[in-house]
């Protein structure tokens, strides 16, 4: 089947294209969140820390018009009776909502210099789509940055963990024997370690003071670590299945070597079968990253992910009082439920096996 | 291959994997590495010039460390300490003495011991208070999950593509995507907000003198949470499966037969068909025995459950070896023991397949 057939199928899904659009606005958003994020990953401000979100205001207060969108300043101040800070719009001064302003400056995907952001307000007016959290810094914006992190640590996992499984699972099958034995009592004890176990484990003795780039990467190796030996096990059982047939043997009988069997022939008829493990493997990852950082073994502060941002609605009382600290959760969610979907999907086309259960 | 063949067999095969995994385990545990120092020649000479000092990263996971940054504690008392743990030895005969006195004998019974924890806890007596809780939760969530699963898979396969079917669809690529701590963070507000549900430990208070009938009561009043979360969240995947593998039988040959043969639509669906499609479920039945002290960690850890999720989240920080050895061990054992079972059942209930030699 060549690509564009397998799209147009696609496309007649329509759960499978309200997913991929929500992906691609989420890819999209975090591609570009240098420029859509109002502040950096990393600005705060202490004094409007834990501060709700920034009320959008249409109506003029004198003229009682409609106008430009304005918001308000937040000030704190400490309630005695509540026994801990409020945060009060400060009515005396507007601050109309500007787009393309010139903000703190960054470097667009580490190249291009720049300072212009999608929106914000002049200072000392601040504008939280989503507040602010314990350190006074954007939700929104970090929503953002930490979504880089979340959204693509299951591609760089599989990444991995996809060729280790092609290879393994491919030379174990094509040799057999005793070989294909050993190897795969090495695959079945790679699987019996209890996962969750080990991954806190491994995870808990990353040195804490190593740069975050380096423990993102660490991370992505743990994962993968865990993702090749039960993918290994299935490309071994589909490689026993299609060697036995005469394209193979002939390619034997004309002499060409194992190695060059394996990579050229055998596994390339694996593809669809790989193309459905992707999209189904990425959400175990975004749920393995966020339970990880979530502990706080996985990413940390103060570099965002979706995971260790959640980590601060970990205390009950932080939620009620700030329910907005929850929108990371309603990502990772909408996340995974698209690649499931579009996985599924894939899935229907790629493997006519099951085209009559729509997915399983 | 007859079963007590495989038995003997899956168990012999099981030894070394045991060795490996705890082997694996330990040295996590406690490694270090050091890198350098690298001499490299440099100058006309080919002198031999340092250019990587000698580097070694300490393990961050160090079980001494509470008593390292209590000033009250003398140096003395540290390496006496040290020395009592067996910290100052290599890492081979730390291994080896760890698993001499897991493999014991005493008085000719197989007497293991597990050591104690950093606190001076038994190991053993702790897991099992521990581990009794978990299992419990996730014994009940296990068993709720499959009696309502499967029904409802049955359900949406017969009435495949009917509203039901969609919504039960709809239910389960819900369930499937929700990562199981952010419902119970919502549940934990839920709890909180109406009052309803206790949240944290098993036990309210004043439990010792209640009546029996409300002890039960009490206790489970407290599983009610966290079985919720458990019990919706695999509902969602196993009524999936059950209705995938119903659908994929409905279209057997075999079941047109039955149908051309003129047997009522009940015995074809309930007598044949569903037998089939359950069959592929025991191999899961497997993965979730294994499951039953590990799979409810998060949910755990979020609602503060008394479960094993706590203590080796808190064993694991604190390097306490022994809990943490325990654990990963009892796992596995659980983890290769729920396949056997499995592969045994799936030959029970399906004379079709044999035991792979």
């Amino acid at each position: 089947m060549t690509i564009k057939a397998i799209l147009m199928q696609l496309l007649k899904d329509r759960a499978a294209v309200i997913a991929s659009v929500i992906l691609v606005l989420l890819y999209g958003a975090i591609a570009l969140a240098d420029f859509i994020s109002p502040y950096s990953e990393q600005w705060s401000e202490r004094a409007i820390a834990n501060a709700p979100p920034t009320g959008i205001y249409m109506i003029d207060a004198n003229t009682q018009q409609l106008t430009w969108p304005y918001v308000f300043r937040y000030t704190r101040a400490f309630n005695p009776e509540s026994f801990s800070y409020e945060f009060q719009p400060d009515l005396t001064q507007t601050y109309p909502i500007k787009f393309l302003v010139h903000g703190e400056t960054y470097h667009f995907w580490g190249l291009i210099p720049s300072d212009i952001h999608l929106f914000g307000v002049d200072a000392p007016g601040k504008i939280g789509l989503l507040g602010f959290d314990m350190n006074g810094r954007d939700n929104f914006s970090r929503l953002l940055f930490g979504g880089q992190v979340s959204m693509t640590i299951g591609f760089l996992g599989l990444f991995i963990a996809i060729p280790i499984g092609l290879l393994y699972g491919g030379i174990s099958g094509y040799i057999g024997g005793l070989i294909d034995g050993l190897m795969m009592r090495f695959a079945e004890i790679m699987m019996s370690i209890p996962q969750f176990y080990l991954l806190i484990s491994l995870a808990a003795i990353l040195p804490a003071d190593i740069p975050s780039s380096i423990r993102f990467s660490l991370v992505v190796v743990i994962l993968a670590f865990i993702g090749w030996a039960g993918l290994s096990r299935v490309i071994r059982g589909m490689v026993l299945s299609i060697k036995s047939q005469e394209f193979i043997e002939a390619e034997r009988a004309l002499g060409l070597d194992s190695f060059r069997i394996i990579t050229r022939h055998l596994l390339p008829q694996t593809a669809s079968y790989v193309i459905i493990a992707v999209t189904l493997g990425v959400p175990g990852y975004i749920l393995a990253e966020s339970g990880l950082s979530f502990l706080g073994l996985g990413i940390q502060q103060p570099d965002a992910s979706w995971g260790n941002m959640l980590k601060e609605a970990q205390d009950i009382t932080n939620i009620i009082s700030r329910p907005w600290m929850l929108t990371p959760g309603l990502l990772i969610f909408l996340a995974v439920l698209s690649f499931n979907v579009i996985g599924d999907a894939l899935r229907d086309i790629l493997d006519p096996k099951s085209a009559h259960r729509q997915a399983s | 291959m007859s079963i007590p063949s495989t038995i003997l067999q899956r168990t012999l095969v099981a030894i070394p994997t045991l060795l490996i995994i705890s082997m694996l385990g330990f040295t996590l545990m406690r490694f270090q590495f050091s890198i350098g120092p690298v001499l490299l020649p440099i100058g006309p000479n080919a002198q031999w010039v340092t250019v990587i000092e000698k580097q070694t990263f300490k393990n961050p996971i160090d079980p001494l460390a509470s008593l390292k940054y209590n000033p009250q504690i003398s140096k003395a008392a540290l390496e006496a300490e040290e020395k009592r743990l067996g910290l100052d030895q290599p890492l081979w005969i730390q291994y080896t003495r760890w698993l001499s006195h897991l493999l014991q004998f005493q008085d000719g019974f197989f007497k293991p011991d597990l050591g104690k924890t950093h606190e001076g806890e038994d190991v053993a007596w702790i897991l099992a208070t521990r581990a009794g809780n978990s299992l419990m939760l996730n014994v009940l969530s296990m068993m709720l999950t499959w009696l309502i699963a499967l029904p409802l898979g049955i359900f949406a396969a017969l009435r495949w593509r009917s509203h039901l079917d969609r919504a039960l669809t709809a239910f389960s690529a819900i369930g499937m995507a929700m990562p199981s701590f952010v419902m119970a963070l919502l549940l934990a507000v839920f709890a909180v907000k109406t009052g309803w549900f206790p949240l944290g430990g098993l036990r309210s208070e004043g439990y010792a003198q209640f009546p029996w009938w409300q002890q039960l009561l009490d206790v489970l009043w407290h599983l009610a949470l966290p079985t919720f979360i458990l019990t919706v969240l695999s509902i969602a995947s196993l009524q999936r499966q059950m209705r995938g593998n119903l659908l994929d039988v409905l279209q057997a040959e075999y079941v047109r037969a039955a149908r051309a043969r003129g047997l009522p639509e009940n015995v074809v669906i309930y007598k044949h068909a569903v037998r089939t499609a359950i069959n592929p479920l025991v191999t899961l039945l497997g993965f979730e025995l294994a499951g039953l002290l590990s799979g409810s960690v998060l949910v755990e850890i979020v609602l503060g459950y008394p479960g094993l999720g706590v203590l080796i989240y808190s064993a694991v920080q604190k390097a306490d070896t022994n809990l943490v050895m325990a654990s990963l061990l009892m796992s596995s054992v659980m983890l290769v023991f729920g396949n056997l079972m499995a592969d045994i059942l799936l030959t029970l209930v399906d004379p079709r397949i044999e035991l792979e030699n």
